[in-house]
């Protein structure tokens, strides 16, 4: 057996990550993941448990330009987008671009703003492009949003609707760190202050480089065949309102995927849809009961789909 | 032994619960609260995640459980001693459930226990709820084999198995030879508590069964049913009187046998009876039958006899003539025991019946119903009690009186006055269900009545409480009491879609006795010859019993096959070595993918893990990789299994 191999790059992005977040290393090989499968990523959790730093620190740590709109209630889409002012010299409009003209976006507490500026936002993340008065503006490549939200019951959000939820590939919870690392965070202080000593550990276009290669990970007949069953099997339970969409199951793979490939396989296995099919499924499905799927739900989903 | 996992308990519970809870309901009361606060003690220590209670403290419930119910029953044998003691048991198994092999005990433990039910009840309902047992012992059996899954699909997969078993059970119903009787022989106690008339009547015998709505047997004719009026069902005959109560004397040793001579005057109605067990030789058949079913006799007092007591519910077929001449010429012995009174006791009524002495006997019959029929006498479920002079109370002061009271009072006066007279006990009436035409006889429709003999014309009924209620005969008990007597709700049923309910319940009942409970040699052998099949016996049952579960084995196996046949030969090594795990205790989920398996095995079983991990990574590379179908990586993956370490038996 030819020994499996592991993608040096990663790895360290990983390690490096894992230095700042402290316990959180399946969420941080997530958000990697979205990022591979070419995704925008949706953090959900309450406020102050790293959801900011985790986008931070991967924005630095991949080598992009970053940039952060902190979302309020009184926003307006020309917040994000950018305006046109008059240049009196040139005396003519000169297009000043918004926040959204970076390579990562951090969009935190995204459902904080109202509707309309969310969805000029979602609009950008969908088309990789701007539209403002009638002018069209490509956006940089690669281009992510890393949106963080508080969980919607809180008071004076607007909660996303489900169209604009499904533009997420991922959505991933933090959760209150464990034991040891709530500690070492107690003794070295807050982790924020390392973020400007991060460096980049990839060169400009490594990343697209990466991205290509996830995307090629071989999925086999075996494979598609788990991943059609477990999404026929949410369509079929009695307890969602609906199924996942055709996009999500290709979502699923795209994530599945780039899981594979940050464990340095060349295939897809089964376990890799079963470890990403949280993040990417319970945002997208929702109970009778009207709150989205738990993780309890999606378990008992997976437990309820054999292997052939 | 494997630990038990934590999620398995409680269907283990519920499966003590369902196959124990029923017996509560005539089971001591104390052990039912010891039974019931065990097991809630059990569910709380599962809640709460607390250890079991010490081996020393089980084996003292145990032994104290055990002198309670030896206490209690006075043996521990016996059907009810040997219940409580599997009751008890199945409580306290739980309490010592850490394990697998436990589990299986108490799994065990419940489909014994089922069969016990049967001892009590074979009613629908319990057939029902035992059929319910079932599918949560083969869903307890899935949880522990199978693994956590929702409770929903574990109930699930148990019908579907059972409902594939359903083509089997029909088979071995259909044609397993029958044996006539119990298959096995039952406890002496079995039979105790069989309600119905008994050998001996006193004051408030029969009134005492009247309360009871019980079915006492049902009846169809081939024809249409006579007259209501018409309708006595003989059961024993008493003749001999000692103040208090009516018995049978048997004719004394030197008396000369007579057989009893019976002529039928109508044309007889032919009838099948199905009689409820009632422990005793009397077959209840229409006054006064002319043609009886096999292995039964019509006795000197003309009652149907069976040669056994019906011990189980069982058919007969009749033929009985309304009108009759029976034994007109009668045993001096038996006339003289028909005459016989207790010396001293009753002067006024002796007084009374002497002065009617000198009449023909039909006249001295007459006067007495019309003393009846005329004077205020009542008749009423809850007459006054009676003295030693019990027939000059009831006839000179009280005049309260059911029909015990009437017909012994009849026949005293009758045999003081010198008319030859015996007290006849059975059942008067029946309803006619129009669900299944079977007229429907209860223990509420017992009835008393009387017979003299008169020189020529043989035995002649005389039913006195005609005389006094002519409506208990014309429309039965519960038109004749009024509404303030204590009878039994069913019977006195004045709405009619509770009648028509009742109708249909007691409808659907007889036909589970008739193709369930009473599906018997002879019956077997009418449904088999009506699918056309002459004269089977139990050799070429036997034999088509076995070629027919061959046949649906084939097809099943068949139908099967090319699923199982299509796995390629990848799958099939890599389930060969998963089962060989387990068969070492290590089962992989239905869900589980390989290298997650791997891991769960290298924290679980170290000296497994390599193994593992090296047979998953050949198996994720030969289903899922890009290159899959490599001989070599196959051959090496079967071989995993030959490398594994040999069974060890493990003991905890």
């Amino acid at each position: 057996m030819r020994p499996i191999t592991r993608q040096s790059p990663l790895d360290e992005i990983l390690a490096a990550a894992n230095q700042v977040i402290l316990g959180k290393s399946r969420q941080t090989r997530l958000a990697l993941c979205c990022l591979l499968a070419k995704g925008h990523l949706l953090i959900e959790d309450l406020p102050g448990v790293g959801k900011t730093t985790l986008a931070h620190t991967l924005a630095r740590l991949l080598g992009f330009q970053f940039s952060r709109v902190q979302f309020t209630s009184d926003m307006l889409p020309a917040d994000i987008l950018g305006v046109s002012v008059f240049d009196r010299e040139g005396g003519d409009f000169r297009f000043l671009p918004g926040p959204v003209f970076s390579q990562v976006l951090l969009a935190d507490e995204i459902n904080r703003a109202t509707p309309k500026t969310q969805s000029a936002l979602l609009e950008a993340m969908e088309e990789g492009q701007v539209t403002t008065e009638g002018e069209t503006r490509p956006l940089p490549q690669p281009f992510f949003v890393i949106a963080t939200q508080n969980p919607s019951n809180q008071i004076g959000t607007f909660p996303l609707p489900e169209s604009q939820l499904d533009r997420f590939l991922l959505r991933i919870e933090l959760g209150y760190p464990d034991h040891a690392a709530e500690r070492a965070l107690l003794e070295s202080g807050g982790r924020r202050e390392q973020l400007p000593t991060l460096s980049a550990c990839l060169k400009p276009g490594d990343f697209a480089a990466l991205q290509q290669q996830a995307a090629a990970v071989h999925a086999s007949g075996a494979v598609l065949d788990y991943l059609q069953r477990v999404v026929e099997a949410t369509r079929t339970d009695a307890h969602l309102v609906h199924g996942l969409s055709p996009r999500a199951a290709l979502s699923l793979l795209a994530a599945a995927r780039a899981w594979a490939f940050t464990d340095g396989r060349e295939m897809v296995l089964p376990e890799d849809v079963q470890a990403v099919l949280p993040a990417v499924a319970r945002h997208r499905l929702r109970l009778l009961s009207g709150s989205h799927a738990g993780a309890e739900d999606i378990a008992a989903l997976i437990r309820a789909t054999p292997l052939l | 032994m494997l630990a038990l996992e934590h999620g398995a308990i409680p269907w283990l519970l519920a499966v003590a619960l369902a196959t124990a809870g029923p017996h509560f309901a005539h089971l001591p009361w104390w052990l039912s609260l010891l039974v019931g606060s065990m097991l809630l003690w059990r569910v709380w220590l599962w809640q709460q995640g607390r250890p079991l209670p010490p081996r020393w403290a089980l084996v003292l419930l145990v032994i104290g459980s055990i002198a309670a119910i030896a206490w209690q029953f006075r043996t521990l044998l016996g059907k009810d001693a040997g219940v409580a003691l599997l009751v008890v048991f199945m409580a306290l198994k739980p309490m010592e459930m850490s394990r697998r092999r436990d589990a299986l005990v108490v799994i065990m433990l419940g489909y014994f226990l089922l069969l016990t039910h049967y001892l009590y009840s074979q009613s629908i309902p319990t057939g029902a709820w035992l059929l319910a047992a079932i599918a949560l012992l083969t869903a307890a059996l899935l949880r522990l084999h199978g693994g956590a899954q929702p409770v929903a699909t574990i109930l699930r997969h148990a019908v579907l198995l059972l409902a594939q078993a359903l083509p089997f059970m029909l088979i071995l119903y259909l044609l397993f030879p029958r044996v006539s009787g119990p298959l096995w022989g039952l406890p002496q106690d079995a039979y105790a508590g069989l309600s119905g008339l008994s050998e001996e009547m006193s004051p408030g015998s029969i009134s005492r069964l009247t309360l009871s709505s019980a079915i006492a047997f049902r009846s169809r004719f081939a024809s249409e049913p006579p007259e209501k009026s018409d309708l006595y069902w003989r059961g024993p005959v008493f003749d001999e009187y000692d103040g208090h109560s009516w018995r049978a004397r048997p004719l004394p040793a030197g008396a000369a046998k007579q057989l009893p001579v019976v002529t039928g005057i109508d044309a007889p109605l032919a009838y099948t009876s199905i009689l409820e067990a009632h422990n005793r030789r009397w077959l209840l058949a229409l006054d006064i039958a002319t043609r009886l079913p096999p292995d039964s006799m019509l006795a000197p007092t003309l009652e149907a006899l069976a040669r056994e007591p019906v011990r189980l519910r069982a058919q007969f077929s009749f033929a009985s003539s309304l009108d009759y001449r029976a034994n007109v010429i009668e045993a001096p012995a038996v006339l003289q025991q028909a005459l016989t009174l207790p010396a001293k006791i009753n002067p006024r009524t002796r007084a009374l019946a002497s002065e009617w002495a000198s009449r023909p006997p039909e006249e001295i019959a007459a006067a007495a119903l019309a003393m009846f029929r005329n004077e205020d006498f009542y008749y009423t479920l809850r007459p006054p009690l009676l003295g030693a002079n019990a027939m000059d109370e009831f006839l000179f002061d009280s005049r309260r009186g059911f029909c015990e009271h009437y017909a012994s009072a009849f026949v005293f006066l009758m045999r003081a006055a010198g008319v030859p007279a015996r007290v006849v006990a059975g059942y008067q009436g029946g309803e006619l269900n129009p669900v299944d035409g079977y007229l429907v006889v209860r223990q509420s429709d017992a009835h008393a009545w009387t017979e003299i003999w008169l020189s020529g014309k043989g035995w002649v009924r005389f039913d006195p409480t005609a005389a006094v209620a002519p409506s208990r005969i014309e429309q039965g008990i519960a038109a004749a009491l009024p509404s303030s007597e204590p009878l039994p709700i069913l019977v006195r049923l004045d709405s009619d879609w509770l009648r028509q309910l009742r109708n249909r319940w007691e409808a659907a009942n007889n036909s589970w006795n008739r193709w369930v409970l009473g599906y018997n040699p002879q019956r077997q052998r009418e449904v088999l010859s009506r699918l056309g099949w002459r004269d089977p016996d139990w050799r070429s049952m036997s034999a088509s019993l076995a070629i027919l579960c061959g046949i649906a084995l084939l097809v099943v196996t068949l139908w099967t096959l090319p699923r199982r046949l299509a796995a390629d030969p990848v799958q099939r090594a890599w389930q060969q070595y998963c089962a060989a795990l387990k068969q070492r205790g290590m089962a992989r989920a239905e869900w589980e993918g390989p290298l997650d398996f791997a891991q769960r095995v290298a924290r679980e079983r170290p000296d497994l893990a390599a193994l593992t991990d090296e047979a998953a990574r050949y198996y994720a590379e030969l289903r899922y990789g890009r290159h899959n179908r490599q001989s070599d990586q196959l051959r090496r993956l079967q071989q995993c299994r030959h490398r594994l370490p040999p069974r060890r038996r493990r003991h905890s």
